[in-house]
């Protein structure tokens, strides 16, 4: 694939460096970042105290009174050119089922109280993004959120929020406005969508995103207590595969008591792919995840 | 062992923050006015790095329970042992059952107390910083509430001789107009060229939603240049890709009321963020009340690292001067 970029990098003041690699959205770009900031890391420079991928773009921190900001870009852009072929790029990834109940009490709750703050007061989040994206129905709407898994394209914001961008051809990728003005109040584990990305809420605050349900799983247990959380008090990594799955209120009360017991493990497969098994083919990439996570 | 008997408006333990987890979300904390910290920490004969309380707006009220060494440093919120007035800035003995408190805010917003040992919470990943949005750090990962009791720590290194006082020229002064440098950069392509330079020729004036998060200011709307929006970005303009924030940068959210982020940030989002507040200069925003005025100055990079070198010497002459003593 030939992908015409032109990288802007930015001091970020004296401590940070930001590099955009694209304005624009796509796996491609993301893939890029991915590889960029893993081969940064594999050097273990000493005076690099923080390597932060993001979407379409990645940040630095680094110790300026020991490496000069320039000489930083300039290392960058060698690495650049040296991952310009996706092709001997390796993910390490995990397959991981998420259970979502979409239309939930709580995230109602919260939807209703802050239709001041919506585009569409007379609307719920899930029906104004169901139509703005041309879908007849909130169920065929949520149809396409859950037939098609998620890329774990950035870690942020608060401690563990994963943002998802869909592993679907462009044309299919759903799209939707954040709030006019953010909301103070979001559930803890709220499923939302902005832009072009779906969040899972690690902890109840502030936030912007349109509201459809809320996970059943926490991505963020500060206490370690769940199995998935001994190594990190984050559960997400970028590159990271997610399918979000709707189910039943009776299936959501059954995971909750599990991970209240402490007991809960998310199901999901490890697995390695390479960009380009995605940017070939997403649908057969995507259908390929399901029957591994799934069945094998 | 330090009993709170009032936990003033918001008293953390801080140190000089969690390096190394930006990239799971999880923001650096520490100290917000590093500069004040480390004078506390070098007054009460600490090791770098020891925990402190952060002091905001309204002091404490704490009794010792064993004889020991403490420095106040930072904004002025004037301390008192047993009632009496003491100074700030300097080493100050106190002995078991004594009772520190602080009168009203004079100048800043934030006060740095050290005591000799440091604060004993529970490193968490490499820091006792206190992250309260996610109850992580410092103690049981809050600020500080009645009748919470605080152990010292062994981050002691030296004595230091009790009246020991910074020289009036380490002391910063804590003005009401602020003057911030910062790097211009990060999106500020997305500002029209005329808004560019308003967002520096404005006095912008900090409202009441200013915390350890980030600083929210009042001036005029800014514009962006229009666009068809990136895919992925959102409608509004001022909406680019989600991507990570640097500490001290500064988005506009729709235009309107820059946000300033500080130590305890949110690590990302999807807002144009404009410029960088320099590293020297974070001290002092960190002073900055509500309802007063900043001001920001563009510097170059070679600027900002010269303001990084100077206020590095002036702390190492600092300890020089101490240690001499």
């Amino acid at each position: 694939m030939v992908s015409k970029f032109t990288t802007r990098y930015s001091y970020g003041g004296d401590e940070f460096l930001f590099v955009e690699l694209s304005e624009e959205m796509s796996l491609d770009v993301n893939f890029r970042a991915m590889a960029i900031t893993k081969k940064l890391k594999e050097k273990n420079n000493p005076h690099i105290m923080d390597i932060c991928p993001s979407n379409a773009s990645y940040m630095v921190r680094y110790n300026p009174d020991e490496l000069h900001a320039d000489e930083l870009i300039d290392e960058l852009k060698q690495l650049e050119d040296s991952v310009k072929n996706l092709d001997d790029i390796v993910i390490n990834s995990r397959l991981v089922d998420v259970p979502v109940l979409f239309e939930d009490p709580w995230t109602h709750e919260a939807v209703m109280r802050f239709r001041d703050r919506h585009q569409d007061p007379e609307s719920t989040d899930l029906e104004y993004a169901a139509r703005i994206n041309g879908y007849d129905s909130k169920e065929d709407f949520i149809k396409a959120v859950t037939d098609s898994p998620f890329l774990v394209s950035m870690i942020g914001f608060v401690p563990g929020l994963p943002f998802c961008f869909q592993i679907v051809p462009k044309e299919e990728q759903l799209e939707v406005p954040k709030y006019v003005r953010p909301r103070t109040y979001t559930p803890e584990r709220c499923f939302g969508f902005g832009g072009g990305f779906s969040v899972i809420y690690p902890v109840q605050g502030a936030g912007g995103y349109q509201m459809f349900g809320i996970a059943a799983t926490p991505v963020f247990d500060k206490e370690q207590q769940l199995p998935d959380f001994q190594d990190s008090m984050v559960f997400p990594r970028q590159g990271d595969i997610f399918r979000y799955r709707s189910v039943s209120r009776d299936e959501y009360d059954a995971v909750r008591e599990e991970v209240e017991a402490g007991t809960f493990e998310y199901l999901k497969q490890d697995f390695t792919f390479q960009p380009g098994d995605v940017l070939e083919d997403s649908h057969a990439f995507s259908q390929k995840v399901l029957r591994r996570l799934y069945n094998d | 062992m330090i009993k709170v008997l009032k936990p003033g408006l918001q008293t953390t333990v801080q140190d000089n923050g969690r390096a190394g987890y930006y990239e799971t979300g999880m923001p650096p904390s520490g100290a917000l006015d590093q500069y004040s910290y480390a004078v506390a920490n070098m007054l009460a004969g600490n090791k770098k790095g020891a925990a402190v309380l952060e002091i905001t707006y309204m002091g404490p009220e704490l009794s010792f329970e064993q004889d020991t060494v403490i420095a106040v440093t930072g904004a002025a919120i004037p301390p008192k042992i047993n009632g009496e007035s003491v100074s700030s800035w300097e080493t100050l003995e106190v002995k078991k059952g004594d009772i520190l408190s602080f009168d009203f805010v004079k100048q800043g917003a934030r006060s740095y107390l050290a005591v000799a040992g440091g604060i004993d919470v529970p490193s968490v990943m490499n820091s006792r910083s206190t992250y309260t949005l996610c109850g992580i750090g410092g103690y049981e990962g809050r600020a500080l509430e009645g009748d919470d009791w605080l152990s010292v720590g062994d981050l002691k290194e030296r004595n230091i001789k009790t009246g020991t006082r910074v020289k009036e020229q380490y002391i910063p002064d804590f003005p009401k107009n602020h003057e911030i440098r910062v790097i211009t950069g990060l999106c500020n392509y997305r500002l029209t060229d005329e808004s560019k330079q308003r967002f520096l020729n404005l006095e912008w004036t900090v409202t009441p939603e200013a915390n350890r998060v980030g600083y929210r200011l009042k001036g005029e709307r800014l514009e962006f240049v229009p666009r068809e929006q990136p895919f992925g970005a959102g409608s509004n303009p001022s909406n680019v890709v989600d991507l990570g924030y640097p500490i001290g940068s500064i988005q506009i959210p729709d235009g309107v009321e820059p946000i300033a982020l500080l130590n305890d940030a949110v690590t990302g989002g999807g807002y144009a963020t404009v410029a960088t507040i320099i590293s020297t200069d974070l001290n002092k925003i960190a002073q900055a009340k509500t309802n007063e005025k900043i001001k920001f100055t563009s510097v170059t990079m070679e600027e900002a690292m010269q303001a990084r070198k100077d206020m590095k010497q002036k702390l190492e002459e600092v300890e020089r001067t101490l240690e001499s003593n």
